[in-house]
């Protein structure tokens, strides 16, 4: 049966029609998620209001002791500092709890409230529309941590020098906390764990529902029928170090918490190959992820 | 150049056949209706034509294949597909911002114009609004793309009558010129009769009829025949036959208009009847 719709003399040829640049598309693709997604900004703000409080609060209780002449300068120098690290801490905990939750629903929510239809009727392409959705752990909420960090941090200085004097900017080494910190958050918190979060992506992209467990049934399978069947924990360990391993190096010179922030120099964690073996694995499952939403539409 | 070609085309989801070799041609600057039953392949067939689908056979849209070039081709094709796919926690000025941002051809000016003769506030969420002016919403946005092929899937399900009405009115009035190709699908025939330049009939992953709006008005006749003309009238071998009110209407294809009126009352069939008597035939056959 050939069926036809044609009673006019044909129009022209297709004309090319303008496109908009690539990198304004990826703007603009990014930006939808952080109007979708308003909790990226709104926890880590909240919890360091929280923070700026319990600090305004702890310094008016703690301002007389600060005005003492210091016994150990190591200690105290340890004492200033904490605080502020464990401020830092807080957020990041935070923001890797936010970036879970948003990398498992990336692409699963929007086919599941049928909206995949509108954007895939935008010149937006799939690969696109995935690699904003994974800027978002891997770079936007790296870059919001150390931003909410920082101004966290301004205000604790800024109580800080109101109860103790200037003598407390002596006991801190903010600039060179705030790179490490800066670096610490980039490097790991969204560089080193590229794999989980193309992993969660792609459990998004292939979750038909309850994308969270998709993305962690699997690998407590196959961690518990490994230690099941053969008595090793090998895929656990291996699991540990895509984890942990980025972080660690040489005994730090500094205390303990701030010794976490930044155990390898940034040549030695760009050289390191596990890196490198780590965004293999996050560009295979973002591909994956990329095939996946283009052949499910909103299935 | 075709807007649409299709040759072949085919798609199956399990066992279930849902384009079994349909062959498609549609020039630009036509509105077409898709119509057919509830899962004769409609939604597939579009979903295919905007590369939402993958499929077996050949298929171009405005010169492109729809399945490898979707995001260049979505420069060129808008489309509708049903009253709830914007994002409901978007708001109105995001969402023209957001198209603003990445599709070179929309005009937000023109956007707003439209969206001026509505009651939807730019700081309303999708959420709040009411389902008629979420496909006002769609529609403001849609129009204000110079887009070469609107293919809008059941875009009034859901609405009440005056909206049905208001959406193809502004459709034809604001948007449709005779460089733009509208494809609709859809299976209330009544509303979007009165639009189309052409028909297509869909049943079961074919299309089993394709005629443009002339084509159905010079060549198809219904008579109503008197009760004692009956019989001399299926003489002319009518396509399809129904009772109503105790008289035989009849449908003829290719028969002159003047020699059936001797045996009562005739006159140009609507869509609906069409439909009745080409899939509604093939619907019997089929379970016969």
């Amino acid at each position: 049966m050939n069926a036809s719709a044609t009673h006019d003399p044909p129009a022209g040829p297709v004309g090319t029609r303008p496109e908009a640049p690539m990198a304004r598309r990826f703007y603009w693709a990014v930006v939808r998620e952080i109007w979708e997604n308003r909790w990226l900004y709104l926890v880590p703000a909240g919890v360091g209001v929280l923070i700026v409080i319990a600090t305004a609060i702890n310094v008016m209780h703690m301002a007389p002791r600060l005005h003492m002449p210091p016994l150990d300068p190591a200690m105290r120098h340890e004492d200033v500092e904490s605080p502020f690290i464990f401020a830092s801490l807080l957020l990041m905990f935070s923001t890797m709890v936010v970036a879970v939750f948003y990398s498992v629903d990336a692409l699963y929510g929007e086919r599941r409230d049928r909206s995949v239809l509108f954007w895939k009727s935008m010149p937006v392409s799939d690969t696109t529309t995935v690699l904003a959705k994974l800027s978002i752990p891997l770079l936007v909420l790296p870059l919001v941590t150390f931003g909410v960090t920082f101004v966290v941090q301004l205000f604790m200085l800024a109580f800080g020098l109101m109860s103790a004097g200037s003598g407390l900017w002596s006991h801190l080494g903010l600039m060179q906390l705030w790179w490490e910190e800066f670096f610490h958050m980039v490097a790991f918190h969204g560089i080193w764990w590229a794999p989980f979060w193309g992993w969660f992506l792609l459990a998004s992209a292939w979750s038909k529902r309850a994308p969270l467990l998709t993305a962690v049934l699997p690998p407590l399978v196959i961690g518990f029928s490994e230690k099941i069947a053969f008595g090793t924990s090998h895929f656990a360990s291996w699991l540990t170090f895509r984890f942990v391993g980025g972080m660690e190096g040489p005994p730090p010179p500094y205390p303990m918490a701030r010794g976490m922030l930044m155990q390898k120099s940034p040549l030695q964690f760009f050289t390191d190959i596990h890196l490198w073996t780590g965004f293999v694995m996050c560009a295979v499952c973002a591909a994956l992820a990329i095939y996946l939403r283009r052949q499910r539409g909103a299935a | 150049m075709a807007c649409i070609e299709a040759r072949g085309l085919c798609k199956t989801f399990g066992t279930t056949v849902a384009l079994d070799r349909l062959d498609l041609r549609v020039e630009e600057g036509r509105i077409v209706g898709l119509i057919g039953p509830n899962g004769a392949g409609k939604s597939t067939a579009l979903n295919a034509m905007l590369g939402l689908t993958a499929y077996e056979g050949e298929l171009r849209v405005l010169g492109r294949d729809p399945w490898t070039e979707r995001d260049r081709l979505m420069g060129d094709v808008c489309f509708i597909a049903d009253v709830a796919v914007l994002p409901r926690w978007i708001t109105v000025a995001q969402l023209l911002d957001y198209v603003a941002g990445v599709h070179p051809r929309f005009d937000r000016a023109r956007a707003e114009s439209f969206l001026a003769k509505t009651t939807i506030h730019r700081a309303r969420k999708v959420r709040e609004l009411s389902k008629g002016m979420v496909t006002q919403l769609h529609l403001s946005v849609v129009m204000a793309i110079d887009a070469r092929l609107l293919v809008l899937d059941e875009p009034t399900l859901g609405l009440d009558i005056l909206f049905r009405k208001q959406f193809y009115d502004s459709l034809l009035n604001d948007y449709f010129d005779r460089d733009r190709t509208i494809v609709v699908a859809t299976h209330q025939v009544e509303e979007v009769e009165h639009v189309l330049t052409d028909v297509l009939f869909i049943d079961r992953g074919h299309i089993v009829f394709s005629r443009s709006m002339e084509q159905i008005e010079s060549r198809f006749v219904e008579l109503n025949a008197r009760p004692d003309q009956a019989a001399a009238a299926r003489a002319f071998h009518p396509m399809h036959e129904r009772q109503a009110l105790g008289r035989s209407v009849m449908l003829f294809e290719g028969v002159d208009r003047g020699r059936l009126a001797a045996f009562g009352d005739v006159r140009t069939p609507s869509i609906a009847d069409l439909f009745v008597a080409v899939v509604g035939g093939r619907q019997q056959g089929g379970a016969q």
